[in-house]
Parts: structure tokens; C-alpha cells; sequence
């Protein structure tokens, strides 16, 4: 582990706690979450030397992001990288590069989304699907009927025909996500503001036994549609040894997109290439990773990624979930989404800030389902469409 | 308020536009590399394995397999909610390309469709527009 850079580190966090905003602006909601989490860094506005954000808050003249400004912050590095859930991700990179290049001390990531109260129906699409502006791939691929569940749920539908794998393997995903937010307060709460039927422990059985959305995916192997929001602090070694919360450092990340090709094999997915990156420049395996914090847009987007990161073979994805494996206090490893997931916790439409938000809690013993002794964490985004072109981006992260 | 359709291909757009031309004699259209012998789908100006300009259009004899598929069973959008349970493809064709499309022609897509399966395009001529490759069972 001596060989590892620890150039920049997670020092602040915050999650946003509701998922029903009735009121605040994605703005207020980004704002609010920046400031809590410069308050647990102990940093303050005038820190922040670097902005990191999708663009949600909205530009104002000239295209500009209007997060600056609105914030109070006069950032030397500016970075609007979106590609989709997994933006955070990438941000994180990016926020890590730059403080090793020496651009910056004090990087800030918010994240604010009012999708629910919005009524954006994302999974199964509102009354026009979205087609996009005219764009060649939009021209031939949207004119189908093909929702966002749909899409990987062939993904799920090739899987299943390549390697076997069965839908009460897939739930054993949904169960460990679920039990994981029972024992979250902020989870529980979620779920009664978004009219769950039940807030309690899940059974294969249950999942397996929900409707179908898109065969081969049930209902309860889909992600929720929430408010939400948060924002997360990373600060050079030099200011992160004089935060408030003991550093989580980056130690290696990773970037890819992927997109369909004509002889292309769907069940892979851009972590394939993510994951080695992030892994190989954080000298770690994952079979020593011991919390996994993993897109769970839908069950199979967990499956493909935990394989296409290396935690098993590919393919193995199945058996490798079972066994109650997943949960926070099981002795195999890796523990999975233990802040309840995008499945039974917070999915505003881009979850990748939660991922590097609990895995940094996990690794500072702030867990509501704590690993045991967790030591090394890995946050894996995973962005648009699993079977279509999507963005995967992987941080490791590991404690002093 | 105008009746909904279903979503068309929309122009100007110079990569699609000669694809969608070719479907209003049921032509399913796919390009090759003159250069590199490349199969380039969906449609470009360039050849996306040797950066070649030169590409040719051919005709699909339009057959192929199904890679894999879904059936849609819940969705907003009020043409595709009158269609449901719907079947949506991604077809291997013989030639060596991959697209996406539907399913017809079927009783039970829940049942009757397999990865693999063999299927044929079949046309929908839309009004006054272009005509969609739909894909039925051999």
C-alpha cells in the first residue's frame, strides 16, 4: 500500500435527507448540500478553489455555470463533465488529477434534482419518448417503443441465454439493497414518502413475484424516482490532514464509455475497462475491496458491473451474488450498497454522488449497515443506458 | 391537439436520410467500406474501422437472429400503451449488422420468442412517410 499516491482525499460529505422536495430549487438543494458538506470538512466557501458539476443548476449568460456565483465561490477549475449517472464519478477523477497537478486544494461536487416532484418518468417514459434533437443513432434507435427499463432489461434477457443466470439470482440484489436501507432512517423515509408498499425486508420470493416491467426485469429490480441531492469535498494531502473527518483517499480511478457495435457482446459493459484502470493505478485486487458501492439503476446493472470489475469471472455474476454474500455483515466480501441503494434508497436520476458519499461513511465507521473494519471501497457509476451507450466511471478508495 | 404517432425519423439528417429513403421500396440498406471491406451500421459518411470516405450502399436480404429482446409491459407514451405487451429487438442480420426494432406477427410475444430465433423484416408503410423494418418469426 506504500506505493500508493495519496495526492487528494474525501473530506466532506452530504447527503441531502429527503427524497420528497416540495419546496427548494435543485439550486437551494445544491447549495444547502455544499455548505453542510464544507461544514463536516470544517472548510468554507473561500477554500474552494475548483467546481465540479452536470450542469442540473442551469448556465446562465454565455453558457457559464451559474454554481459559482450563486455559491459565493471563485473557482481556478471549472469542469461540467455529464455523462449521466456516473458523472460524479468521473468528476472525482478529474477533482484528483487536478490537485495532483497542483490547479487546486479544495474541490467542490454538488448534485441537486427535483426529478420526481417533476413527474419525469424516467423509466418507463412519459407521453412522448424522449427523442432527442435530430441525431443520427436517435433516427434509427428511438422510434421503437424501447424504455429505459427495457433496455436493460435485454441486456438481462442476453445474459440469462450467455451464462444462465436466473431472475432469483438477480433478486438476491434487490434483497441485500433492501435490507441495507431498513436499517437506514433516510431510506425508510424515503420509501414511505414515495408511496412503497412495503418499507420492510424483501424475499427473493417478492421479487421474483413482483410485476414485470420489461421481461425479463421486475418491479422491485428497478430503481426508484426520487428528489435528492448532495454534495462531497475533496481537498489535497496537505488541507486534508487538517479536516474535521479523518481523509478517504482516491487512490485510482477509472473512465470509459462503451456503445453497441455490430458484433459487440451486451453483457459487457464500459466497467471492463473502468475497472482495470482504477484498480491497476490503486495497486489493489478486488478481492480485497470490502464495501461495493455499485450502480443500481436495475439489478443487472449490478450483476455486469460486479463481474466486469473483477470481483468474479464473467458470467459467474449469479452465483457469485448468493449466499447472502452481499450483505454488510456477511464474512464474504464485498458488501453491497449499504446505504440502501438506488433501489430502496435515493435515485434522483443520477445516483453516482451517493455512491462515493456512503463509501466514504463506510470507510470513516459512519455506516448505518457498517462493514466491519472496512478498509478499501470502491464507488462504480454506471450512466445511460447499459445496453445502449452508457459511461462507467470507478474510484477506489481507502482509508488511512 | 394533433393525434399521437409513434416516433418517425427526423429530417434533414444526411447520414440516416438515404437508409429511410430506401425503406419506401422496402428496402432494408446497410453500407460497406469500399477501402476496408467494413460493415458500417447505423449509417455514416465514414468508414468507422479505417477512417475511409468511400462507402457503399448495399440491400440486406433482410434475415437474421434475434440477439436478444424485451417485452414491454408498461410505458407512457399513448401509441406504444395500445401496443403493449410489445416485443423490442436487437436483430443480428445475416450481413453482419445489428439494429433494433420490433417484433410482429406473434401471438404471445411473452412466450413465443427466443434468443437466436430466426426472423424476417416485414414493412409498416407509414402515411405519406417512410416505411418501418419490422422483423416476424420465419
Amino acid at each position: 500500500m506504500s506505493a500508493q499516491a495519496r495526492d487528494a482525499a474525501i473530506v466532506g460529505v452530504y447527503e441531502y435527507p429527503l427524497r420528497k422536495v416540495d419546496e427548494l430549487s435543485t439550486l437551494q438543494i445544491k447549495a444547502e448540500s455544499a455548505i453542510r458538506a464544507l461544514e463536516d470538512a470544517g472548510l468554507s466557501w473561500k477554500d474552494v478553489d475548483a467546481i465540479y458539476e452536470s450542469g442540473e443548476g442551469g448556465a446562465v449568460l454565455s453558457g457559464i455555470p451559474s454554481t459559482p456565483e450563486y455559491f459565493g465561490v471563485k473557482a481556478g477549475v471549472m469542469d461540467t463533465t455529464m455523462v449521466g449517472g456516473s458523472s460524479f464519478e468521473f468528476q472525482a477523477a478529474h477533482a484528483k488529477r487536478a490537485i495532483a497537478a497542483g490547479k487546486a486544494k479544495v474541490a467542490l461536487l454538488t448534485y441537486g434534482s427535483t426529478m420526481r416532484r417533476d413527474a419525469v418518468a424516467l423509466g418507463s417514459s412519459g407521453r412522448t419518448l424522449a427523442q432527442g434533437p435530430i441525431h443520427p443513432v436517435s433516427n434509427m434507435e428511438d422510434l421503437w417503443g424501447l424504455t429505459l427499463v427495457g433496455d436493460y432489461a435485454m441486456v438481462a434477457q442476453r445474459h440469462m441465454h450467455q451464462y444462465g443466470t436466473t431472475s432469483e439470482q438477480l433478486a438476491e440484489i434487490s434483497v441485500a439493497t433492501r435490507l441495507h436501507a431498513t436499517r437506514n432512517p433516510q431510506a425508510v423515509q424515503a420509501m414511505q414518502d414515495l408511496g412503497f408498499k412495503g418499507t420492510g425486508e424483501i424475499t427473493v420470493e417478492d421479487v421474483v413475484g413482483s410485476r414485470i416491467i420489461a421481461d425479463p426485469l421486475h418491479m422491485l429490480e428497478c430503481c426508484m424516482i426520487s428528489d435528492g441531492g448532495g454534495a462531497l469535498v475533496i481537498a489535497s494531502a496537505d488541507v486534508a490532514r487538517d479536516c474535521r473527518q479523518s481523509p478517504v483517499w482516491i487512490l485510482g480511478s477509472g473512465e470509459a464509455v462503451k456503445y453497441p457495435e455490430n458484433d459487440g457482446d451486451m453483457t459487457v459493459s464500459a466497467a471492463a475497462r473502468s475497472g482495470p484502470s482504477a484498480f491497476g493505478e490503486a495497486g489493489v485486487r478486488p478481492d480485497e475491496i470490502d464495501v461495493a458501492m455499485l450502480y443500481d439503476s436495475f439489478t443487472i446493472t449490478v450483476l455486469a458491473v460486479l463481474e466486469d470489475l473483477g470481483f468474479c469471472k464473467k458470467g459467474e455474476g449469479g452465483s457469485f451474488v448468493g449466499n447472502g454474500r452481499l450483505r454488510f455483515d456477511s464474512t464474504d466480501r464485498p458488501a453491497l450498497n449499504t446505504d440502501g441503494g438506488g433501489l430502496s434508497s435515493n435515485h434522483p436520476g443520477m445516483r453516482g454522488l451517493f455512491l462515493l458519499l456512503e463509501a466514504t461513511r463506510q470507510l470513516r465507521g459512519q455506516s448505518t449497515s457498517q462493514a466491519e473494519g472496512a478498509r478499501l471501497a470502491v464507488a462504480s457509476g454506471l450512466g445511460g443506458r447499459l445496453g445502449g451507450r452508457h459511461s462507467a466511471g470507478t474510484v477506489v478508495l481507502g482509508k488511512d | 391537439m394533433a393525434k399521437p404517432t409513434r416516433p418517425l425519423p427526423k429530417f434533414p439528417e444526411p447520414d440516416t436520410q438515404p437508409f429511410w429513403e430506401a425503406t419506401k421500396n422496402h428496402e432494408l440498406r446497410y453500407q460497406v467500406c469500399d477501402d476496408c471491406d467494413g460493415i458500417v451500421f447505423f449509417p455514416r459518411r465514414h468508414c468507422n474501422h479505417c477512417m475511409g470516405l468511400n462507402l457503399s450502399w448495399k440491400t440486406s436480404r433482410g434475415e437474421g437472429t434475434i440477439y436478444t429482446y424485451t417485452v414491454i409491459r408498461q410505458i407512457g407514451h399513448p401509441v406504444f400503451r395500445e401496443l403493449i405487451p410489445y416485443a423490442v429487438v436487437w436483430v443480428d442480420l445475416d450481413e453482419g449488422f445489428r439494429m433494433i426494432s420490433n417484433i410482429v406477427g406473434v401471438e404471445d410475444p411473452t412466450n413465443d420468442l427466443t434468443i437466436g430465433q430466426r426472423v424476417r423484416v416485414t414493412w409498416e408503410d407509414q402515411e405519406n412517410e417512410v416505411s418501418l423494418p419490422l422483423f416476424t418469426p420465419i
